[in-house]
C-alpha cells in the first residue's frame, strides 16, 4: 500500500512542479515505485519538465470522465520503468475534476505504487481541494520571501484542517549570499513562522532551469548542489534521518576536504 | 377590621437622591398599583430640581417591560429620573451570559494567515498570531507566543481591554475602536508587552507588561464586569 504526498505552496512560481518532478526522480532512483499526478488542470507544466510532454494521449479528466481507463492514462518515464505521469487535461478547466473522483484516482494507484507526488495548483480554490482530497501527507514548498511565506502559512492553516499528518517544509532557491546579509528571512525565521518541520532545503542554482528547460530533471545530474538537496528529501521522505545541507558552500567544501584527508580541526 | 397591612413600597431619602424599595414578596400588579397611589399623592412642583431615584427590588426578578412600566410611573407626574434597577437576583440567560463573558478562555493554537479567532470573554492564546492572522476578544487578550498579525480586544466596546504579549511586533492593535498599527519602517518587536489605551494621549500605547499591575486592580476578576453590567 502506497502513500500519496501533495506538494503544495499557495503562491504561484515558487517551484513546486520543479520540486515534484525532481522529489519523484529521486524517489525512483532509490528504487521506489513512484506515480507523479498533475492536477494543475489548464495549465500543466509537470509533463514538460519532465520530458514526456509529446507522449499524452489521455489525462486526469479523461479517466475521471471514464473516457479511458487510469492504466491507459498514465505515462511511462524513459529513464526508469517504475516512473509513471498522469498529465493534467490543458483543455479543460478545474471544475472537470472532482475530490471524489481524485480521491478513487488515488486510492486505485495506492495499489500499485509505493509514492504517488500530487502536484497541487497555485491558489486556494477547488484545484486545491481535489489535490488535497487523496493526499495522506502534504508537503509545503515556500523561497524565502515574505508573500511566499505568508500563503504557506495560510495553506498550512487550511492543511491542518484536513484529515492528514502535520505538512513538511522544503524552502526553495535560497540565495546564500542574501541570507548572510539578512537580505532575505532567513530558515530559522521562516521555522519560527510556520512552525512546521522542514524536510528540506535547495539552493537556487540555475542547473534547475536549465535541466527543467531539457525535460530532465536536475535530480538525474549527481553533481549539482540541487540534486542532492533533492536526493536528500527523497531520503527523508523514506524515513531516513539526513542532517540539512551546511549554507556555507566555501566552509563545506574546506570540512569535506578536511574530512576526506582525515583532518581533524 | 384593622386595614393596616405591610407597606409595600418604601421610599428612602440618601444623599445621592431617593431609594424606593419594592417589597419582593408581593405580585407586580400589587406592587405596580400601590406604587401609582405613592406616586399620585406627592405633589408635581415645576421649580424643583430632578431628583434620581434609584429603585430596589430585593429578590425579584422583573422584566425589562415591567421595568418600563415603573419607570414610566415615577417620571410620570414628578421631577424623578430613574437611574438604576437593583435586584438581588439574575436571569439564568443574563448569568450564562455574565459567566461567559468573565472566564477566561484558553487557546492552544497558532493562528495562521487568513485564519480568525473570536471569542467571547477574555482569551489566553497559547501559540503564536501570524502575519495575517487575526484574534479577537470581547475582554482582554493575552498572548503566550508572538503576535505578528491583527489583535482586537474589547470587540463590543470595552476601552479598558488590554492585550499583551510574549513577543510583540503587530501588524495592527486595534482596542474597542481605537486602531494602531505598524509603523512603516522596519522596526524590531519587543519582549513581554502589552497594549492599552491611554487616556491622556487618547490612542493606543504598548509599554511593559509592569505597567499593568496598576492598571490590572481594575480590570482583573469580576468587579468590572459587575460595573459593566
Amino acid at each position: 500500500m502506497g502513500e500519496a504526498i501533495v506538494i503544495t505552496s499557495g503562491k504561484g512560481g515558487v517551484g513546486k512542479t520543479t520540486t515534484t518532478a525532481n522529489i519523484g526522480t529521486a524517489l525512483a532512483l532509490l528504487d521506489k515505485k513512484v506515480c507523479l499526478i498533475d492536477t494543475d488542470i489548464g495549465l500543466r507544466n509537470l509533463d514538460v519538465i519532465m520530458g514526456l510532454e509529446n507522449r499524452i494521449i489521455y489525462d486526469i479528466v479523461d479517466v475521471i470522465q471514464d473516457r479511458c481507463k487510469l492504466k491507459q492514462a498514465l505515462i511511462k518515464d524513459k529513464r526508469f520503468d517504475f516512473l509513471s505521469l498522469l498529465p493534467a487535461a490543458q483543455t479543460s478547466d478545474k471544475s472537470a475534476v472532482t475530490t471524489d473522483g481524485m480521491k478513487k484516482i488515488v486510492a486505485e494507484l495506492k495499489q500499485e505504487y509505493d509514492y504517488i507526488l500530487i502536484d497541487c495548483p497555485a491558489g486556494i480554490e477547488q484545484g486545491f481541494q481535489n489535490a488535497v482530497a487523496g493526499a495522506d501527507k502534504a508537503i509545503v514548498v515556500t523561497t524565502p520571501e515574505k508573500s511566499s511565506v505568508r500563503d504557506a502559512d495560510r495553506i498550512i492553516g487550511l492543511l491542518e484542517k484536513e484529515e492528514m499528518e502535520p505538512p513538511t517544509l522544503i524552502i526553495n532557491r535560497i540565495r546564500n549570499h542574501m541570507m548572510k546579509n539578512g537580505d532575505m528571512l532567513d530558515i530559522d525565521e521562516i521555522v519560527q513562522i510556520l512552525s512546521i518541520d522542514i524536510i528540506g532545503i535547495v539552493m537556487d542554482d540555475d542547473e534547475v532551469i536549465k535541466a527543467s528547460n531539457q525535460g530532465e530533471p536536475i535530480a538525474m545530474q549527481p553533481k549539482s548542489k540541487a540534486s542532492l538537496s533533492y536526493r536528500n528529501i527523497a531520503r527523508r521522505v523514506l524515513g531516513e534521518t539526513v542532517p540539512l545541507q551546511s549554507l556555507d558552500t566555501d566552509a563545506g567544501m574546506f570540512s569535506k576536504m578536511k574530512k576526506f584527508f582525515g583532518i581533524r580541526s | 377590621m384593622l386595614h393596616e397591612k405591610k407597606q409595600l413600597i418604601t421610599i428612602k431619602g440618601t444623599r445621592e437622591g431617593l431609594t424606593f424599595v419594592i417589597d419582593d414578596s408581593c405580585s407586580f400588579e400589587e406592587a405596580y398599583i400601590e406604587l401609582g397611589e405613592k406616586m399620585s399623592i406627592s405633589l408635581n412642583q415645576k421649580e424643583e430640581p430632578i431628583v434620581p431615584v434609584v429603585v430596589r427590588l430585593g429578590n425579584r426578578y422583573i422584566h425589562s417591560e415591567q421595568k418600563e412600566k415603573i419607570k414610566n410611573l415615577i417620571e410620570a407626574q414628578n421631577r424623578f429620573s430613574v437611574q438604576s434597577f437593583e435586584s438581588d437576583v439574575i436571569s439564568k440567560q443574563d448569568a450564562l451570559l455574565w459567566q461567559e463573558n468573565s472566564t477566561i478562555k484558553v487557546e492552544n493554537c497558532i493562528v495562521r494567515s487568513g485564519q480568525v479567532l473570536e471569542v467571547t470573554g477574555d482569551l489566553l492564546l497559547i501559540g503564536d498570531v501570524n502575519p495575517g492572522g487575526k484574534i479577537m476578544a470581547t475582554g482582554n487578550i493575552y498572548i503566550l507566543g508572538s503576535l505578528q498579525g491583527i489583535g482586537h480586544a474589547g470587540t463590543l466596546g470595552d476601552r479598558n481591554a488590554i492585550i499583551a504579549a510574549s513577543y510583540m511586533k503587530p501588524s495592527q492593535l486595534r482596542i474597542a475602536d481605537y486602531i494602531s498599527r505598524a509603523p512603516d519602517y522596519e522596526s524590531e518587536g519587543v519582549f513581554m508587552e502589552c497594549g492599552f489605551i491611554d487616556e491622556k494621549q487618547d490612542k493606543i500605547i504598548i509599554d511593559r507588561l509592569s505597567v499593568l499591575s496598576h492598571r490590572l486592580k481594575t480590570l482583573s476578576g469580576f468587579e468590572r464586569r459587575i460595573k459593566n453590567g
